[in-house]
Parts: structure tokens; sequence; C-alpha cells
């Protein structure tokens, strides 16, 4: 692969997708697309990008963008945010959406559905204390072959055993020959859909939690303060915005503030309307009288 | 530190598993049945035991079983590490006393995970 073609495949993956390919991510681009170049019958990297050059093959650019935007996933990854869930999102919603019963939920990098469905396995194990409540999951992904693994559910065995405790495994899981299906009630909580985080998501409606961990990171400082905005437009002041372990929402955006204590955890940051009117008026004359 | 006692009767096996616990940082010790599992444990009891299923002269669940009836016995974490991947044989380990459960072939991932799930690291 030449400089040339390199910096050819950094441009069209930031157009198709916002990734922004580095130029330490060589060797990525080589583990990914040389099994794509040789299944397209197109042998070495320097054909593939040269197709993709000519803009004639589809099916080639989409593989492509596939290939590089896929995250490795693990059951219950990070621990954190799912012990996050169980003890201050979920006890935080069962008193504010009393009324309504009803819990919404979007991941927005699904992946191949691990942590839609490791919620999935927290909500269940919370049955006891939401009876009678409707639970709505959301999995997109830029990506529709990993989104076909997800509605499957279909695991390896390697899979299954990074993140899930054997209970869990014996409790929500069935053995199909070598691999490992979710159980049927689990698959039907999630729905799936493909979803480019780049463009207009309005039309998805408010949640309650938005997961959006380890996705920000593939794209450059504006696109990231964009898109935290537009999430920020579908979570009511109460809900929650989860990101990775690394991620931060500091100097990208002033829609979210951390919640103390909770690392990843985000709420909205709102506008404070109790503020007493007497301090305010008193800094304002401070200012004026500064100038 | 602490002690791990890999009980496998394949020498290959324990070789592998002894690398990967070392890294973690356990003291190390083998059997290579679990005549010679309880053997060793009526000497030291360990705080966790990597457990093969099929081996010759007493096996995996045996021995776990007997561990779990003598003094001292339930204090090991009793971590099963067998080719045996169907749904029966996991669940029959778990209700001898198994802690957990890792279904052959095994990486260095899988072995930190499984531990980390029962707390050792």
């Amino acid at each position: 692969m030449t400089p040339a073609e390199f910096e050819f495949l950094k441009k069209f993956l930031k157009e198709r997708s916002g990734l922004v390919l580095s130029n330490d991510k060589q060797y990525l681009v080589e583990s990914r697309l040389l099994p794509i170049a040789r299944t397209s019958k197109l042998e070495t990297l320097s054909n593939l990008i040269g197709t993709l050059q000519k803009g004639m093959n589809k099916k080639l650019e989409t593989d492509v963008v596939e290939a590089m935007t896929t995250n490795e996933s693990f059951f219950f990854r990070d621990k954190t945010p799912f012990e996050h869930f169980n003890d201050t999102m979920l006890p935080a919603l069962l008193e504010s959406r009393a009324r309504t019963k009803t819990i919404k939920i979007w991941c927005a990098a699904a992946s191949t559905g691990q942590e839609p469905y490791s919620l999935g396995i927290c909500i269940k194990e919370a049955q006891a204390k939401l009876g009678g409540w409707r639970t709505r999951m959301l999995g997109t992904d830029l990506s529709n072959e990993v989104l076909d693994k997800a509605r499957a559910g279909l695991y390896s065995q390697f899979e299954v055993q990074r993140g899930l405790p054997i209970q869990v495994l014996l409790k929500y899981f069935e053995q199909k020959g070598d691999l490992w299906q979710i159980n049927a009630s689990l698959r039907a909580m999630v729905e799936w859909k493909k979803l480019n985080l780049l463009e207009n998501f309005s039309h998805l409606g408010e949640f309650d939690v938005i997961f959006c961990r380890n996705v920000l990171i593939y794209f450059d400082q504006p696109t990231k303060s964009e898109i935290l905005g537009r999430l920020a437009k579908l979570l009511p002041e109460d809900g929650f915005l989860v990101l990775g372990a690394a991620e931060t929402v500091v100097g990208l955006t002033d829609a979210f503030k951390p919640v103390p204590g909770k690392r990843g955890l985000f709420q909205r940051k709102v506008a404070d309307k109790a503020k007493p009117a007497a301090p305010a008026s008193r800094l304002a004359v401070a200012g004026g009288l500064a100038r | 530190m602490k002690q791990c006692l890999v009980v496998d009767d394949s020498s290959v096996i324990r070789k592998v598993a002894r690398r990967i616990l070392e890294d973690m940082n356990f003291g190390i010790t083998e059997a290579e049945d679990g005549q010679q599992a309880l053997d060793e444990c009526r000497k030291t009891m360990p705080d966790a035991i990597l457990l093969d299923w099929n081996m010759p002269v007493m096996d995996g669940l045996e021995f776990l079983t007997s561990l779990r009836g003598e003094e001292g016995g339930e204090k090991p974490v009793v971590v099963f590490c067998t080719t045996e991947n169907d749904v029966a044989h996991i669940a029959r380990a778990i209700r001898a006393g198994a802690n957990e459960y890792i279904m052959k072939p095994f990486d260095r991932e899988i072995v930190e995970a499984k531990f980390q799930e029962v707390g050792l690291i």
C-alpha cells in the first residue's frame, strides 16, 4: 500500500463513516481489508483501493466500511457501566418513570449484540422490581453484517466465556451445536436497525438511557461534538448517557455533565432554574463595576 | 501470594495453565489426577483449583465431591477446565460445588475473565 493509497483510504472512510484513520493504523487496514481483497478476487490492497477509486463497486465499498468500523465486543464489557445501570440508572428510572412504567434504551453502537443482551440480562435479573413494566431496547450499528449476528444471538464458545459467569450462561443461553444462542425471550427484547451516527437520527424518538460506548473515539472533535449535541436532543433531563471508560464530554459539548463518582456516566446539563435571584443580580452589579 | 492447584493429566495443559497463572501472580502446585489433588489439598488447602474432568484414578467430579466434604474443603475456589462442554455436564459440576467453568480450548483471556468473575483477581 503506497502513501497515496493510504491517504485515499483515509479520506474514503472519513466521508463514508466518519472514521478517522490515524497513520499508525496500517496494520489494522491490512488485517481487516486483506481478507476482503482475497474473497473479492482482488488479491492485494492496491487492487482493492484501485477498485474503490473507480467508484463502481458499491458492495465492495460497503464491505470495506463495515470491516473497518467493527469493534470487538464482550458480554458485560468493562463491567462498570452495567453496575451503574443496576445501581444508579434503574433505581432512578423506577422512580421517575413510575407513571408510564416504560423504559427505553438505545445502544447506539450495538455491534454484534453483546451490549444490548447484557443489559437485557440486567433487566431480567431485576424482574422482581420491574413487574408490569415495559422495556424497549433498540440496537443500532453501521454494519449489516454485525447486526445479522446480533439478531441471531449466536456466539462461539470463546465469546461466551469472556464476561459471562457460567451461571448466567446456563440461565440465558441454549446450546446449538458448537455455538450458544441467547434465549428467545431475550432476543425478543431488542429491536435492531442499521444506522449511521453521522446521519440524522431524530426520528428514533426519546430514550431514557443511551449507551454510546467506544464509537466517538473514531471521530474527530467537531464530529464528536455534533453527535453529542444530537444525542442530547433525544435524552430527557433525567435520562442517562453512557460513554466508554476512556471517553469524556469535556471540551466537546455543554449539553452533558458527568455524574459525580460514576465513570462513563453522564446526564444532560440543564440551566439551574432554582438559582436564587439576589446573588445573581449582585454578581451582575459587581461585573458592571469592574467594567 | 495466592496458591492455585492445577489438576490435569496432560502435562502440556498443566504447563500452559501454569504459565498463565504465574503471570497472574499465583503460586502453582500440580496434580495429575483427582487422588493426587486430594492428597495435595490435605497437605495444604490452596486458594484456587483449576480442575480437569476426565482423568485416570479419580476424575474431577469425584475429586470435587470429596473435597467439599473435607475439613476446610469448602474454602478453595474451584474452576473446572474441561472439554466437556454440554449443559448437562456444566450443571452437574455446579451442583457438586464448582464456582466457575472453563470449556476447553481456553486462552489467557478466558482464564483471566473467569478468575476475575469469582473474585480471585
